[in-house]
């Protein structure tokens, strides 16, 4: 009697179990329980935990809010297509808008402060995939999600797409300095 | 009850003839999906291949929709339909419930596939596999997949129906086999996942026709996602049903344990479609407690059953060996298994790649705050490669070959061909998975058309190791395809030339299954599996070390809160 007839012993509940196979079962509860308690401990003890601060919004709210803090500290502009460079002040609110097919503006941080980094779409998702670091998040139309940011370490990074777009979803590319 | 009973003369199997054909054309429609979804994962291949870079940005994102749809959906959903018809109609003795009922439902399928996959190769439908708002696809491209989910939900109450039927009509006697159960559990999930998406797919319709007007993001993936990772799920209790079948007709194992099996199954019947929330990790609005009782399967309950399972199927082959005879060391019972039947070295080439590789990278990221390493990246198709193509289709290809001369009566051609197919695609699938997940942790994008950001001003430049692990998903990921293609090959020669074999007897009534008078012989005393100990140690090793280098690697990242 094997798996694909019914078990030999009516009273199949009863039988007792293999040494090894209970062992077994003790062992996997057990990591279970301890990958479990691993994510709540980083919550507690953990630099990285993506925030939940989060608003409903509408893309022209937004994008007014973005081009606000566009206005009030661009540095200079880069590339051919003029993207504004925006260092704000540490702490402040910095609003990233990703669209077709863009992430507007460039961003200049500086390395070790923390800033309130907001992210929404103007049209479809978009994929926010922070480069060489591997950051990713998620990126709503009409959510206005923040995140506390505090990059570690100085460099150019640069924020690939990574939620399918359209057909320019491969130029979709943005830019963070870190100083 | 106007069918009528074959005994098979090669197994002893019994089939109801009505259900016997649904299964054959349940199975043949799944291959012809996995044909389409193989020829387009040649463009996806070879357009992903940096070197090649074969197609133009939209023929990529079109054949790349196709390819997800026809894999994990249709290839996958019809040749679940033929494993439920198996699991209760022939495995309990007894007749298909409505079996004309069975066939609307094939039909419905059938028209839904093909819709669905004339509304991508239209091309403006090339909206991926999750079809995400608010991109649009035309109206027919739901609507084909709705129809297909109504005909395969169909299916699932059919195969509810014959277990009713089995039982009432007394066709076998205690408690369904553990495969049945596996199957029923498969079931239980396919009516949720259904569900689900008829709640979100209906109101796309209807948005995309243009009653609705708008639909919220956010809601569209937690609830589209009910969907499309169930759909996974219903593999996951399928193929794992099919590795103790496959145990059971090779080896003629027994199961360790009927209560831990089966409260294992019970365990992912509970807990196992809490794993939508995975692919919400990464997005905003959901709260963090929400996220980690529910990636986490409600403290990795399902994980633990998945862990279970993974013992006792490998468990049940050692002592069925061990009685053999195949006492000497740890792993005689192992090494004299027969490595050259296709059905089994499918079968433990899907069972030891879906733990190491799919099983293993799949709780890494779905752990909530390392999710943020890979969310989107390439590592996820690296991952779902490892469950999906390794896991199940290599399951349910090895068993194919088993399905031949019982289910189509006739002879496999090119045997030396059969023994060679599992490692070639296997192992392939295996390094393709591995270099996917390579390319992922590098943060390689997953669904893009160009690496190289052509015509982007502010291109990002991957590391060389990047481009070195997609070049090898390219010739991997062909070899495996060419070996897809051969097995395809084989088995279409195989139905259509392959030596005619011996029907077998014709009745018109089920002969009922009955228990033999307990004797308890070898039931009282089985032998122990030190063999399979050592390998679920070694597995366990090395999850606990890749899960907390993962760890290692997050603490690096910049401070987010």
């Amino acid at each position: 009697m094997t798996a694909i007839s019914p078990p030999e012993q009516r009273i199949w509940w009863k039988a007792p179990l293999d040494k090894l196979e209970f062992t077994w079962i003790m062992i996997a509860l057990v990591w279970s329980l301890v990958m479990f308690a691993m994510m709540i401990w980083w919550h507690i003890y953990g630099n990285q935990n993506l925030a939940n601060v989060v608003s409903k919004t509408t893309k022209e709210m937004y994008a007014a809010k973005a081009q606000a803090v566009v206005d009030k500290y661009t540095v200079r502009t880069e590339t051919d297509k003029q993207i504004p460079v925006v260092k704000p002040p540490a702490g402040s609110d910095v609003y990233l808008i990703g669209r077709l097919w863009d992430w507007w503006p460039i961003l200049e941080l500086e390395k070790g402060k923390t800033y309130n980094l907001h992210l929404s779409a103007m049209d479809y998702m978009h994929g926010f995939s922070l480069q060489p670091q591997n950051i990713n998040i998620q990126v709503h139309p009409n959510y206005d999600h923040t995140v506390k940011v505090t990059p570690t370490q100085a460099g150019t990074y640069s924020i690939v797409c990574n939620e399918y777009c359209g057909v320019g979803h491969h130029t979709m590319v943005g830019r963070i300095y870190v100083k | 009850m106007a069918t009528t009973y074959r005994i098979c003369p090669r197994t002893g199997l019994q089939f109801d003839t009505d259900a016997e054909k649904l299964m054959r054309w349940n199975a043949v429609a799944g291959v012809l999906a996995l044909l389409v979804g193989g020829i387009m994962a040649v463009g996806v291949v070879l357009t992903r291949w940096p070197a090649v870079h074969l197609l133009s940005a939209d023929t990529f994102y079109m054949v790349l929709t196709a390819h997800g749809i026809d894999m994990l959906l249709f290839w996958i959903i019809f040749f679940e339909m033929a494993v439920l018809y198996f699991a209760s109609s022939t495995l309990l003795h007894c007749r298909l419930a409505t079996p004309k009922i069975a066939w609307a439902g094939f039909w419905l399928m059938a028209i839904g596939s093909v819709m669905t996959n004339v509304a991508i190769f239209q091309g403006e439908s090339s909206v991926m596999f999750t079809s995400y708002v608010p991109m649009m696809a035309k109206p027919h491209f739901y609507l084909g997949l709705i129809l297909f989910a109504v005909g395969a939900l169909i299916g699932c109450f059919v195969f509810l129906g014959t277990l009713v039927v089995a039982k009432a009509e007394k066709t076998y006697e205690g408690s369904i086999p553990l495969v049945t159960f596996g199957a029923l559990t498969a079931c239980i999930i396919a009516i949720f996942t259904i569900a689900s998406g008829a709640v979100i797919l209906i109101p796309t319709l209807l948005w995309s026709l243009g009653f609705i007007q708008e639909i919220d993001t956010l809601i569209y993936r937690v609830v589209w996602w009910a969907m499309g990772h169930s759909s996974q799920q219903i593999n996951v209790s399928a193929h794992v049903a099919i590795w103790y079948a496959i145990a059971a007709i090779v080896f003629g194992a027994k199961p360790m344990s009927e209560k831990v099996s089966r409260s294992a199954y019970l365990l992912y019947i509970l807990f196992l479609q809490l794993a939508c929330a995975h692919h919400l990790l990464a997005d905003p609005g959901l709260s963090a407690e929400w996220k980690v009782v529910n990636t986490s399967y409600f403290m990795y309950f399902a994980v633990l059953a998945s862990m279970i399972h993974g013992m006792t199927v490998p468990g049940a082959i050692e002592q069925a060996q061990r009685l053999k005879g195949y006492n000497k060391g740890l792993f005689e019972w192992l090494r004299k298994a027969p490595w050259g039947n296709p059905a089994f070295s499918s079968m433990f080439l899907s069972l030891i790649g879906f733990g190491f590789l799919g099983g293993i990278s799949g709780v890494m990221m779905g752990a909530e705050q390392l999710n943020m390493l890979i969310h989107n990246t390439i590592y996820v198709p690296g991952h779902f490669h490892g469950t999906v193509v390794i896991g199940t289709t290599l399951a349910f290809m090895g068993l194919t070959y088993f399905l031949v001369p019982v289910l189509f009566k006739r002879e496999v051609l090119f045997p030396g061909f059969a023994k060679l197919f599992p490692y070639l695609f296997g192992l392939s699938m295996y390094v393709v998975a591995l270099v996917m997940m390579g390319a992922g942790t590098l943060g390689v994008s997953r669904r893009h058309w160009d690496m190289a950001f052509a015509g982007s001003p502010l291109a990002y430049e991957w590391p060389g190791a990047a481009y070195l692990m997609m070049g090898l998903t390219g010739v991997f990921g062909m070899i495996a395809i060419v070996a897809g293609g051969l097995w395809i090959l084989q088995i279409v020669f195989s139905l259509l030339f392959g030596k005619k074999l011996d029907e077998g007897e014709l009745r018109n009534a089920p002969i009922p299954l009955t228990l033999p008078a307990p004797t308890g012989a070898h039931a009282a005393h089985p032998p122990a599996t030190p063999g399979t100990m050592v390998l679920a140690l070694i597995f366990l090793v090395s999850f606990i070390l890749y899960y907390f280098v993962n760890w290692k690697y997050l603490s690096s990242l910049w401070g987010l809160a």
